[in-house]
């Protein structure tokens, strides 16, 4: 269970770490604890894998990844558990889900891609998909972005 | 961004240290001091490629569920339908594609009957019904870091 002062935490480390020398210490003083304990309470989060990754959050777009690639492919139930540690194996590859296929969408594993241009993402698409066997594959670029943020969580 | 840039961005996106000093450490890891870690940050901020310096959590462990959405949604409604899916803080990101599917967004909330809700309310509101919910029913990888150096992380 999550505690209050957990809950009170996180929404503090949803905003903008300060800039300052000692950026915890600001953090503890709005929630009027110690440093040295909000530091605890933090490794703590991490360590329990609240926290997934504590720092920087990048717009690939801005580091020159302008080319980013969903690809789908449609695999047997009972293989994607193989497939997907294929996958996710790509240190190129920075998410693979398995998704619940759908009478209208029956590609069931997810992965994306970045990089700086389209053929790239179509070379390392060749690439994993050899791994990972003849199956139907799509690539889907991102043309716009409309929205990309970080998710205020009890936000109440 | 010179290549001190690109190493500081590197060890941002997952080595930021819990401490009492961080920046100091990272000067330590960079062979700079303090002042110029916080003042490349603040730029590389201001260049709009760190969006946020903070903790990126589990919705799972928070016991929120997420799902991903995809829309087929005419060329001319694209805009008001965008602005429609963005306007609920769940929706976290939303990408036009290249598919029959273009709009396709992810969306967090408190339970399963908050998605359903959600979805239906934007049926409801863009008028387009063709919405396929496609929750995740198993993760592989999860929102590792992007490779700014060259090589591979």
């Amino acid at each position: 269970m999550i505690t209050n002062l957990q809950k009170k935490i996180i929404k503090e480390l949803q905003k903008d770490l300060p800039l300052v020398e000692r950026p915890f210490e600001v953090i503890a003083q709005r929630l009027d604890m110690e440093e040295a304990e909000l530091l605890q309470e933090i490794s703590h989060l991490k360590e329990k894998g609240y926290i997934r990754r504590f720092g920087a959050a990048l717009r690939h777009r801005e580091v020159g990844l302008l080319a980013n690639a969903m690809i789908v492919w449609r695999i047997p139930e009972d293989e994607i558990e193989e497939a997907g540690n294929v996958v996710a194996g790509f240190p190129e590859v920075t998410h693979c889900y398995h998704r619940q296929p759908l009478p209208h969408w029956r590609y069931n594993l997810f992965a994306m891609i970045h990089f700086s241009t389209k053929e790239e993402c179509h070379e390392m698409a060749e690439r994993i998909a050899r791994a990972v066997g003849d199956y139907p594959y799509e690539l889907l670029f991102s043309t716009t972005e409309l929205k990309k943020t970080s998710m205020k969580y009890f936000a109440e | 961004m010179d290549k001190l840039d690109k190493k500081l961005l590197s060890i941002l996106q997952t080595d930021f240290p819990i401490t009492a000093q961080p920046y100091h450490e990272l000067g330590k890891k960079l062979g700079i001091t303090p002042q110029e870690v916080l003042s490349r940050i603040a730029d590389l901020k201001e260049q709009g490629i760190i969006r946020r310096l903070g903790g990126i959590f589990d919705s799972r462990k928070l016991g929120y569920k997420s799902t991903l959405c995809a829309m087929k949604v005419p060329e001319e409604k694209i805009a008001q339908t965008a602005e429609i899916i963005n306007s609920y803080p769940g929706v976290t990101h939303n990408y036009l594609r290249e598919n029959e599917y273009n709009m396709w967004f992810t969306l967090i909330a408190p339970s399963k009957a908050h998605i359903q809700k959600i979805c239906r309310e934007i049926k409801e509101r863009s008028g387009i019904h063709d919405l396929i919910e496609l929750p995740a029913k198993d993760f592989f990888k999860i929102d590792v870091k992007f490779s700014i150096e060259g090589g591979s992380q």
